[in-house]
Order: C-alpha cells, then sequence, then structure tokens
C-alpha cells in the first residue's frame, strides 16, 4: 500500500530537479530570514546562487545541536512567530532541550509525510492505532497522531506510561496498531505475561517503531511475544519529528522521504562522504520546511544506505535502522563501540533477555566494560554451571566480534530499569 | 516537457535572472507569480527563445533547447502568448490566425489548419463573429482571446501566457482563466505568468513565486495560497495582530 503512489515512486531525474529546485529556494528562504544561516554563508564565502546541483550541498555550513541551543528558543525560525501555529521540543535525551516550529503548511506536510510511512507500514484506514508515544513537546505523539487521523484510522491518543492501563486498552478498545519504542513493546509483553493476558488473544496485528536504535533480533523477539509485524520508522524533532523514514512491510529498511529531505552520510571524525553503503552520521537538510528549516543538521544517529532496489516498488533510497549514536559510540582501547553491536552478541545466546545495560569504567587508566544482562528465572536460581557457561559464551561472542574484551554479568530478571521511552543502555563512568 | 537547471539570464549588463530552476510536467498548469520586475517575463523570453540564456540548462522534452533560436521552439510547439496580447492591429481577425498557423499548414496541410481554425472558433465564438473585423478593433478582452487563439493555431505542446489578465476586467479575467483551465482538460500543458496570484494559483496545478529574479518559494497551488508570505506579499492578506 502507497499513500502517495506518484511520489513515492518518482523516477530518479525527476526527483534530482525537485530537489534541486526546493534546496535551491530554502537556501534563499534561510539565507534572507534566518541571521544565523547568513552569518555562516557569508563566512563560508557561499552564496544561494553558488547551488548548482546537488553535489554543491558539501559546500554549505552544518548545523549541530549547540547552535540550536545558542539561538533558544526561535533564533533559527525563517517566519514569523505569528505564522506559526505549533511548536515543539526536543525530548533533551542528551541536555538542554531545544525548539522547533512548524507552521500551517509544515504540519499539513509532516502529517502526510507521516501517513506515507504508516501505510507503508501496513495500517490503513480501517485500523485502531493505540499511540503510547509521549504527547506533548515532544514530536512522537503528535507527529504519529496527525498521519494516523489524515489516512482515517481510528486514533487512541493514549500517551506513553502506565503500562497496565496499556494493556487493559489494547484488549477492550481492540487496537489493531502500536506505536511506541521497541523496548517499550517488550515491556508490554512482559507484564501481559505476569498479568495472565496471552497477547493472541488481542487484536494487535502491527508494531510502529520509532525513538531508539533496535536491532533484527529484537524485531524477532516482539514478533514471538506479541504476534506482529515490527516495523521501524525514524525522525528527529530538530528536523520535523517521525516522517523523515520509514520500513515497509518488506522490513528490509526505511524508505527515506527523499522529495523533502536529503540525506547525506558522512563519516563523523572527518565529516567527508562515506563509500557508499558504509556506515557514518546521517546528515540531514529539510527542502520544504518553512518555519524551521535546517541545512545539513548533523543528526548523531549512525546509518547506511542500503544497496538495491525494494519489491513494494517504492524508488526512495532507504536506510538501515540506526545503530547508534556516533555519541555513543564507545570508543574503548581505541576501538569504536556500538551499545547495538553488543545488543546484537547478548540475542544470540540463549536464556538472555533483551534487558541489558552497559557500564564504562576507567582504573588505571585502562577502560573496562561490564555487560549486565539479565537472564530468566529459572536460569538465575539454581544452574551455577550454566551460568557460567552463558558467561563464556557471551563473552567470546562480544571479544570475537567487538575485537576487545567485555566483562559479562548475569542479573535477576527485572532488576535492570525499565523505561517507558528510550531504554538507558549505556552508564559512562569515566572522566575524562 | 519543460526542465530549467540554474538558469541565469538578463539585458546588457543586468543580471534579471539568478540561478532559476523550474520544471512543467506535461498536462500541468504551472503558474510563475511575483511582482512586477520580477524577472517573470525575461523567463518566458528565454524559453521561448526571444533572449539568450547566460548560463543553465534548458530542456524541452528531453531536447536542450539552451541555444534554441525562437522560430525553432515554435516548431518544436513552444509558443508564447505576449503580455499585452501584441495581436497584430490592421489585419483582420482570421489573417492573425491564420498567420498563427502557418507552421501547422506546412507541416500538416491546409485541412488540419482549417479544422484548427474551426475548433478556436468554436473556442471563441466571439471571435467567429468577428473573423472579418480588424483586430486593432477588438476590446482587450477580444484581443486576449485572439492572442491565445493565434497561439494555439500552432498546436502547441507548451503554451506560455505572459500576464493574460493585464489590463481586463474582472469579469473578463475569469474568462480567460475558466478557458485557460479547459486548455488543460483538453490535455494541453501551461506555463502561466501572472501578477494576479490569486487567479493563476486557483487554476494552476503548481506554482513558483519569483523574487528579484530568484525562486524563492514553490509547491502545490494549494500550499502556495496556504503560505504566509505569498498571502503577505502577493494576496494582499495582511493578518492582523
Amino acid at each position: 500500500m502507497l499513500w502517495e503512489p506518484d511520489k513515492e515512486c518518482i523516477k530518479e531525474d525527476d526527483l534530482k530537479q525537485l530537489q534541486l529546485e526546493r534546496l535551491q529556494s530554502t537556501l534563499y528562504r534561510v539565507g534572507t530570514h534566518v541571521p544565523f544561516y547568513r552569518k555562516k554563508f557569508e563566512e563560508l564565502r557561499v552564496n544561494h546562487d553558488d547551488i548548482r546541483s546537488l553535489d554543491d550541498l558539501r559546500r554549505l555550513p552544518f548545523t549541530v545541536k549547540q547552535d540550536l541551543r545558542d539561538n533558544y528558543p526561535y533564533g533559527l525560525f525563517a517566519v514569523p512567530l505569528r505564522d506559526v501555529v505549533r511548536v515543539h521540543a526536543s525530548s533533551g535525551t542528551t541536555g538542554q532541550a531545544t525548539v522547533v516550529g512548524y507552521t500551517k503548511n509544515d504540519i499539513r506536510t509532516w502529517s502526510n509525510l507521516v501517513a506515507r510511512i504508516i501505510t507503508a507500514a501496513g495500517v490503513g484506514k480501517n485500523d485502531v492505532i493505540q499511540i503510547a508515544f509521549g504527547y506533548g513537546l515532544f514530536t512522537g505523539g503528535f507527529g504519529l497522531h496527525y498521519g494516523a487521523e489524515l489516512i482515517g484510522t481510528s486514533v487512541i491518543p493514549i500517551s506513553a506510561g502506565n503500562t497496565k492501563r496499556q494493556i487493559q486498552i489494547m484488549q477492550d478498545f481492540k487496537s489493531t496498531a502500536l506505536v511506541s519504542t521497541p523496548s517499550y513493546s517488550l515491556v508490554l509483553a512482559d507484564t501481559m505475561m505476569d498479568m495472565g493476558i496471552n497477547p493472541s488473544g488481542l487484536s494487535l496485528r502491527y508494531g510502529l517503531f520509532g525513538g531508539e536504535p533496535w536491532s533484527e533480533a529484537m524485531r524477532q523477539e516482539i514478533h514471538q511475544k506479541l504476534g506482529i509485524l515490527a516495523t521501524d520508522n525514524y525522525g528527529l524533532s530538530e528536523v520535523m519529528g517521525p516522517g523523515i523514514s520509514g520500513e515497509c512491510q518488506e522490513c528490509n529498511g526505511l524508505h527515506i522521504n527523499e522529495d523533502h529531505f536529503l540525506v547525506e552520510v558522512l563519516d563523523p571524525v572527518t565529516l567527508e562522504p562515506v563509500p557508499e553503503g558504509e556506515v557514518g552520521e546521517l546528515v540531514i537538510t529539510t527542502l520544504t520546511k518553512e518555519a524551521f528549516p535546517m541545512i545539513r543538521y548533523r543528526s548523531r544517529d549512525l546509518s547506511r544506505i542500503l544497496p538495491g532496489t525494494c519489491p513494494c516498488g517504492r524508488s526512495f533510497k532507504r536506510m538501515e535502522r540506526v545503530m547508534g549514536r556516533s555519541d555513543d559510540m564507545l570508543i574503548i582501547k581505541g576501538v569504536n563501540i556500538f551499545p547495538l553491536q553488543i545488543e546484537k552478541a547478548l540475542f544470540e545466546v540463549e536464556g538472555t533477555k533483551p534487558h541489558y545495560q552497559i557500564i564504562v569504567e576507567r582504573e588505571h587508566h585502562a577502560d573496562r566494560v561490564t555487560v549486565l544482562v539479565e537472564v530468566t528465572e529459572s536460569l538465575f536460581s539454581d544452574q551455577m554451571k550454566k551460568q557460567r557457561e552463558i558467561v563464556d559464551q557471551i563473552k567470546r561472542r562480544l571479544s570475537s566480534q567487538l575485537g576487545v574484551n567485555i566483562e559479562v554479568k548475569l542479573v535477576e530478571e527485572k532488576t535492570l530499569e525499565r523505561s517507558e521511552g528510550k531504554a538507558k543502555r549505556v552508564i559512562d563512568k569515566r572522566s575524562f | 516537457m519543460l526542465t530549467i537547471r540554474n538558469l541565469e539570464s538578463g539585458y546588457g549588463q543586468l543580471r534579471v535572472l539568478k540561478n532559476i530552476s523550474l520544471h512543467v510536467r506535461s498536462g500541468e498548469i504551472v503558474a510563475i507569480i511575483g511582482a512586477n520586475g520580477a524577472g517573470k517575463t525575461t523567463l518566458v523570453h528565454v524559453v521561448a527563445g526571444l533572449l539568450k540564456p547566460w548560463r543553465g540548462d534548458l530542456f524541452f522534452q528531453e531536447e536542450d533547447i539552451t541555444r534554441t533560436p525562437v522560430e525553432i521552439m515554435a516548431a518544436l510547439g513552444c509558443v508564447l502568448v505576449p503580455e499585452g496580447r501584441q495581436v497584430f492591429a490592421s489585419m483582420s481577425v482570421e489573417d492573425n490566425l491564420l498567420l498563427g498557423g502557418s507552421i501547422l499548414r506546412k507541416r500538416n496541410g491546409t485541412a488540419a489548419l482549417r479544422s484548427q481554425m474551426e475548433q478556436q472558433y468554436a473556442r471563441f465564438p466571439v471571435l467567429q463573429a468577428r473573423r472579418s473585423q480588424l483586430a486593432g478593433t477588438l476590446s482587450g478582452g477580444e484581443q486576449q482571446m485572439l492572442a491565445m487563439a493565434r497561439a494555439l493555431m500552432a498546436k502547441p505542446r507548451l503554451v506560455m501566457m505572459d500576464e493574460p489578465s493585464t489590463g481586463l476586467a474582472p469579469l473578463i479575467v475569469r474568462e480567460i482563466f475558466t478557458i485557460i483551465a479547459q486548455l488543460r482538460a483538453e490535455g494541453n500543458t501551461v506555463l502561466l505568468i501572472e501578477q494576479n496570484a490569486r487567479a493563476a494559483l486557483d487554476i494552476a496545478d503548481r506554482g513558483y513565486v519569483l523574487e528579484t529574479g530568484k525562486i524563492i518559494v514553490q509547491g502545490k497551488a494549494a500550499e502556495l495560497l496556504a503560505n504566509n508570505d505569498v498571502q503577505r506579499a502577493y494576496l494582499g492578506r495582511e493578518q492582523i495582530g
């Protein structure tokens, strides 16, 4: 199912022309209306006239989170506040919140792009969608909400939290689709078990997940526990919120809404493009936003562009699921490690639960990494020998896949802190 | 149908168009709106082959037309209905039409020319009624219709219209725009240059806003009508408060 087939299956040449036109007028507008960009363009001696191809994008300045903070709250808006109909703020996962705004047209565009992603995930107007993303300043709840309403889906704006009530409503209202973070869907699944509710008795068929990195193994786990088709979607509030990219039912990567966003994949250190298909930081430029255009926003999210075309017919490029943040990247004894690599290794070992935490410490100038991982109750209670085997097995996997030695500690089920939003995976106790 | 990338052009030392990129797809009405002096007429003159581009790429039906002169452009099916009509005042209505159809006659013969003329008379009955009258004696609205009919005589692929509403009474403007919308319904493609942003965007599929030789915003016509900058600058709607 496609929401806008003519746009989502656009021919490459037509797309490039459209992108160039939109990029040029976006640059004109930010250069005229946003002092921050006017100054940056002057410093770099680049004028919007100089941008004659999509490759010229590389001559433009970057925008980073700190720029948003420095211009708090409205400094980067490209329209007067009276034209703004909505204000959101970033979830502030790392540090002070930042503010973004939307015009009427922006809301319309946003709803439409989210509608594409919801449709791609298989959800249609006959579905009942339970939105367990936070409503409020966070873009997740409202973003999905408006897209779902545009399609005509029956929306349950339950917001985040109150797990037992989520399950109650899921049962009573016969929700067919769940919107949440992937880790929260497993919290729901576990709580259902505790409540003696069999997920197969629910009407739930689809899970639209976003907000945090997750793995293919976690998708399998969600599928096994809840019996739903779990798809990933991606967005960040600085750029728009959800709706930047999303998976179709083929589950082979997230189609980027390329007619509205230019996505570059750059080496986070050199800021040069990575070779085609390799992992790097996503750097995003908005092409149609009116109130809050972003030029080359460094998302800190790591991903790569997937090769080949998708059988679904969409011509937009696909990105792999975000595999971590460039700031979460742990440099352990000089090796770059992403939490998701550790998660992947854990999932391959039987008896472990999908809940884990990575503790990084520094002792005598040497980094030490310990992974705390939950194991099933039966395993934890009596089988010492089995436990030791598992620890060894995980250690071996981690050291062979990552190239560094990592300590592993098994903990009892439900001892690690549960999050209703983004799970906190890394605790870095080092001071530099 | 028409693709323009990074177009720059002007007169003498004066750079009027600065890095213009736009496209028109087959079967669309695309409006270019903007104030006087924004560069709208310069833009269509470059496309029509009346003015040379300084730099940039122009493609008409995938063919590079960057250096194609006006007669060839007309033969390729790209015609301009100029601003201020510019009908041949001392010639009859019918002679004006025959002149517009000269390319068609050369290509498809007299019968094709005749049938094309009948179509235009059906579209503009007032022209049929005044077929032997001198064009200079027609009213402004009738002259605009004649200018459109003359351009359509060539059976063009792309009709470019430069300010068809200029100097016409509101009722006549509405009639002209209804006819433009009809042209699309018949499968024609129209590039419409207008100061009257409201009238143009009401019938257009998409639009571009030109300001001092630059495109400042583009999008679906409905989006432009909802854009606050466009409303303030071109639709005369200033929000209070």
